[in-house]
Formats: C-alpha cells, structure tokens, sequence
C-alpha cells in the first residue's frame, strides 16, 4: 500500500513536469497546428531567467516568485518573435516548421552556451521549497508539490482564459472556423500571434519550475520536447483536457514501468504504450469532430 | 536529331542526367579521391559517404514519399551495432568474451549477443534487423492513417527511446561509451591501411548501388504512385490502392540503407556509440537531404556529403560556429529553398515560385503527355521543338 501510494506520488509529480512542458505546446500544436521544436529552447530561457532573477535579487523565495511572471513574459516574446519573423509564413507546411524551428533551436542553444557558459549552472530553492511535506501515508518533496500546483494553476488559467475571456473566444473561433472568424472581423493574425505568445510563454514558465527539480544547461530542453510532443499526441489535438490526461496518464505509467524494472526500459515501455494506444485511437484520447479527410 | 527525341521524351531526358550522375560520381569516389586523398583523409571521406548513403534512404522516404522521419539513427544504429557485436565477438575468438564486458558486467556473454558470432547472421542481420523494426512500426502506423506531424514525433520518440535504452544498458551494450577499439573485420587486420582503403571502395559501391537501386524506383510505377501517395493520398486511395503499403516499403528501404551505411560506418570510424544514435544525429542527417533537394536522385547523398565535409572542417576551427551555421542552414534552406540548391532554379522564375512544394514538383505531368509524344513519330509543327526550328528557317 506504502508502496503504492508513493509511486502513485511519483507518478503525478512526473506527470505534472510534463504537463507544464506540453500545456504550451498544446496550445501551439494542438490549436494552431505548428510544431515548434523550439518550445523547448523557450523552456531553457524561462530557467535561465529564474537564475539572472537570482543573480539579481539575493532572496530566494522572491526571486522564485518573480520569475515566473518574468518568465512568462521572455518565453512569450520570444515566441512572438519567431512567429511573426518564420512560422507566419509557413503554416502552410506544418512538417517544415519543424525543421526551421529544430535550427532556431539549435541557435538558442548555442547562443545560450554562449552567454552563459557550457556547465550547467543552479538556481537555490527558497527554505520553504526545500523540505519535504508529509501529506499522511508519504513525504512529498515540497517542490514537486510546488510544481504540481502550479500545473494545475496553469492549467485552471489557460482553461477560463479560453472559455470566459474575448480572447479566448476569439482563439477557439481561429481554432474551429479560421475563415469563418475572419469574416466576423476577428483579426487571425492578431490571434494567431496572442496564441502563440501564451503557449511560448507557458513554456518559460515550465522552464522556471525545472529550477526546482534539477541545474539548468543548454541542453534542457532537448531533454523535454519529444516528451512533451508525446503527450500531445497521445492527448489529441484542439483540447486542453487531453493534453492534461496524457500527461498525468504518461507520467503514472512511467512511474510503475520504472518501479518494476529500470528507468530506461521504462521509458522505451511508454513509447510503446502510446504507439499501440495510438492504434485504438489515432486521433490521441480526444478530437475535433470534422468531416475533413485529413 | 537525338538530342531533340531526347527533349521530348520525359524518360531519356530524365536518364540521359542521371547516366552522367552515376559515371562522375563513380569515376569521382572510385579513381579520383583514392588518388588524390590521403589515407586520413579517404578514410574521413568514407565516414561521410556513410552519411550519404542514409541520405539516399531519407531522401526516398521524405523526398519522394512525403514521411518525415526523424528516426533514421535508431537504423543506423541498429545496423551498426549487430556489425559492432559482431567484430566484438571476432576480435574475442571462438569462445571469449569481448573486454568491456569483464570490466562492468559478470563476464557472461548475453544470450542474444550469440547469434552474431556468425558472419551470415550477422550480414542478414544488418539488413533484416532494421527493415523489421522499421516494417513493424511503418505497419502499424501507416494503417491506422497516423501521418504527417504524427508520424514525425512518433519517429523521434523512437530515436530518444533508443538512445536511452543502449545507455541504460552498459553491461551489454557499452552504455555510453558504445562499442569500439576493434581489431580486425571479416579477417581483415584493420590497422592495416590497405584494408582501410578497401573499406572506403565497399563503402563508396554500396553509396553507387543503393543510388542505382532508388533510380530505378523512381522510374518505375511504384516511384509515380509514391510520389502521388505524397501529394494526394487520399485521392490514391479512392483509385484503389492501399497507400499504407506504398508507404511502407518506402520505408522499410530508407531503413535498410540507414542500417547498411551503420554497418559500414563501424570498421570505418572505428566506434559506434548512442552519441551517433539519438533524436540531434537522427535530424542532422536531414539537412544534406534538404540542402541537396529532397525528392532529387543524387541531392541527398550529395548534400550529406558535402554538410558533413563542412562540418568537419568548420567544427575543426570554430567549434561553436559549426552551432550557429547548422541552425542557420536548417532555417534558411527548409524556409526559402524548399526544394534545396535545386530550387535556385525556381526562384528565377517567378511564375513557379508563390507555389508551395508541392507544387514545385508536380507529379511530373509532362512525363506522360511526352510519352504518347515519343510513341509516335515526330512530325514537324507537331511539337514545340519542331514548330521552333520551323519558325526560325
């Protein structure tokens, strides 16, 4: 039961990292259809911000906090930047956008080992994220409960963002009818770019709780993205809640396929799981219901 | 006369080229640079004609078949580890154990690793390993219409699964460190720099024969219908055919190659490791593909050689200016020359140029109007050539 219950613990702390990782990317995929393999460089500036945030204000817990609106915002813009430089004028090859992005990403990368230097670098938890919290039946890292909660937080954001705002309105009008919401006067290109400046900014905001769980390099986020793009394709695209479901479905797996054999087969295990899975559903666990062939 | 019948019709127009291709290539890699290159230097040169011969498979499998596979280490790697467990073995006589293994693990041979004592199996191995995998996953895939974007992240998770599972695996596999220090190939003392060379001409006949072999799948009516099933797989499907079939043989052969050029690479460069296995080589082999034209018959193989020449002489100077290049290049060739160094062409004529990519290789309609062209005799006013000549007499 013991047992049980922590990988259960594990499972939903994995799954939570990778929520954060792919809610972006949910976004930007799963909405718009572009695949930015640079998402995960986005990742990589949101940690690299919470460590200047560090550099700059001594205390832990308010650099923390800080940066995760700082964040947001470098992620955002610098997904702006891309969109509005590259993907606007690709969406019309959604298989190319992934090469292009995939060499942006590889100049981020260096860039950042650049800047910051080839070794990975640290970012202190505050006092209060370093313990651990005893939730009855196990001790969970503060943390990953953190992280968890902030899953969760971006997840309840995104979704009344979608649904209560103009803005989200006006995304999901994009989303099911792009020439139809055009005809309306819903500006696509003002959408479209609103849209991807969230879903990047998400991924800093995922980069700065990666903080928390281990240093931060160049390569962080090369570690993250095929993950991340595996949730989203095992959740389907066009809807938040199956990007939610993946992650913490894909997450409790990998906790019970490592607890009964190694980290690595574990992973191999999951990959397997979501390409049978995919077999039964290729459309990923929900989807758009069209009439269109492809 | 004859290069007037030849303008006509779209076969010998295409083949005239590629007959000239395959004579300067071969007289290129099999006279020239023996001669000219040093034994460092072919053997470099052979690392990459490696490199080329993935590229082939890539370009048949993305080029002409539309599947952007972002796995094609996982392959490689296959091919190259069963020819690495193999030397392994060899270098350790009839009944030894290869060293790493006495130094990390028990000293036992795994049981799978038996099989490859063999040189048969291990050759068949080469071949039927990657092609299995690649058929198993392609199969299953494929059928249930999973396309596109899908099929790419599902290409590079099995890359990224690959390369974790041979890391965790360092009893048996090597881990991270791979394979390496081996001693001889099939007999052949490979400190000896003759049989160096040797490697280099196998290697160099095998780019030459998998380039022969796609030619004449291009030509063929599977290498129309791939490239139909590229550009509207559905309307195939509604003639008849099961495009998931057409799909699948694209890619078991792009996997086959990726596997041979792995088995090669190992007696060439002398270490196979997850280093050369994972999800950044796996999509570093596309961008010769994409620089060399995609769906062209030499492209591919030109372009790897030529990115992975560059990139040996440039990360040699400027490690960190290698980075920013190939990130460049990946933007600025798949964003502006779609079709790669081929499509400079395109972008002189301005009528062809607002047309996507597939539209800039239209599934070569001339072809068959030009051959009812050739069936018949030409006579003159009939064709544009002729009505041209008659024109200007």
């Amino acid at each position: 039961m013991q047992a049980l219950f922590s990988q259960l613990v594990a499972g939903l702390s994995l799954g939570s990292v990778l929520l954060l990782a792919a809610l972006g990317l949910a976004l930007t995929f799963g909405q718009m259809g572009v695949i930015n393999m640079a998402h995960g460089e986005f990742m990589m500036a949101g940690a690299y911000t919470a460590f200047v945030a560090q550099g700059l204000i001594a205390d832990a817990g308010t650099s923390l906090l800080l940066a995760i609106p700082l964040g947001f915002l470098v992620g955002g813009v610098m997904g702006v930047v891309l969109e509005a430089t590259l993907i606007r004028r690709m969406y019309h090859r959604p298989l190319d956008t992934l090469l292009v992005t995939w060499g942006v990403s590889l100049i981020l990368q260096q860039a950042a080992r650049d800047i910051f230097g080839a070794p990975n670098v640290d970012v202190r938890a505050p006092s209060w994220l370093s313990g651990s919290v005893n939730i009855g039946v196990t001790h969970v890292p503060a943390a990953r409960l953190f992280i968890l909660v902030l899953a969760v937080g971006a997840v309840v954001g995104l979704s009344l963002l979608l649904k209560m705002t103009a803005l989200g309105r006006r995304i999901r009008g994009v989303v099911q009818n792009r020439d139809l919401a055009e005809t309306v006067g819903i500006s696509t290109r003002s959408t479209d770019r609103l849209t991807f400046f969230i879903g990047s900014g998400l991924a800093g905001i995922a980069g700065v709780a990666l903080t928390l769980l281990g240093s931060t390099g160049p390569t962080l986020g090369t570690s993250y993205i095929v993950d991340a793009f595996l949730v989203v394709v095992a959740g389907g695209i066009g809807q938040i809640k199956g990007a939610v479901i993946a992650a913490f479905g894909l997450g409790l797996l990998q906790a019970t396929f490592e607890y009964s054999t190694t980290a690595s087969v574990a992973k191999v295990m999951v990959f397997v799981v979501v390409v049978v899975f995919l077999q039964i559903r290729p459309q990923g666990i929900f989807s758009v219901r069209t009439r269109s062939l492809a | 006369m004859t290069d007037t019948s030849a303008q006509i019709s779209g076969k010998n127009k295409r083949s005239y080229p590629s007959f000239l291709g395959f004579a300067l290539g071969a007289v290129a890699l099999l006279v020239v640079a023996p001669a000219v290159l040093s034994d460092f230097r072919l053997s470099l040169l052979g690392r990459f004609v490696c490199y080329g011969i993935v590229a082939v498979g890539i370009g048949l499998a993305w080029g002409r078949g539309g599947m952007l596979t972002l796995g094609q280490g996982v392959f490689f790697g296959l091919g190259g580890y069963v020819m690495a467990i193999h030397l392994k073995l060899a270098d350790a006589g009839p009944s030894g154990v290869p060293d790493f293994m006495r130094l990390y693990g028990s000293g036992r041979l795994p049981i799978w690793w038996e099989p490859f004592r063999s040189p048969v199996v291990t050759l068949l191995g080469v071949v039927l390993i990657p092609s299995l995998v690649a058929f198993g996953l392609g199969a299953a895939i494929f059928r249930r219409r999973v396309r596109g974007a899908y099929f790419a992240i599902l290409s590079q998770a099995l890359a990224a699964a690959f390369a974790i599972l041979l890391i965790g695996q360092q009893t048996t596999t090597g881990g991270t460190n791979g394979l390496n220090g081996f001693r001889s190939f099939f007999g052949f003392n490979l400190f000896d720099p003759v049989n160096k060379r040797m490697l280099f001409f196998i290697a160099a006949v095998t780019l030459l024969v998998m380039l022969a072999i796609v030619w004449q799948l291009y030509r063929s009516r599977y290498g129309e219908l791939l490239i139909a099933v590229r550009d509207q797989e559905e309307r195939i499907r509604f003639l008849g055919y099961d495009p998931a079939n057409i799909k699948v043989v694209a890619y078991v052969l792009a996997a086959a190659m990726a596997g041979i050029a792995g088995a090669l690479f190992v007696p060439i460069v002398g270490i196979i490791s997850p280093a050369s296995v994972g999800v950044v080589p796996s999509i570093a082999f596309l961008i010769g593909v994409a620089i060399g034209g995609r769906a062209t018959l030499f492209g591919p193989a030109l372009g790897a050689i030529v990115v992975a020449w560059a990139q040996t002489t440039l990360s040699e100077s400027f490690p960190s200016f290698w980075s920013y290049f190939q990130g460049a290049l990946f933007v600025l060739v798949i964003a502006f020359l779609p079709a790669g160094l081929s499509s400079v062409n395109l972008l002189r004529n301005p009528l062809r140029r607002a047309g996507d990519l597939t539209e800039s290789f239209p599934p070569s309609p001339p072809t068959r109007s030009a051959d009812a062209v050739s069936l018949a005799p030409p006579e003159p006013g009939f064709s544009e050539v002729s009505a041209g000549s008659e024109g200007g007499g």
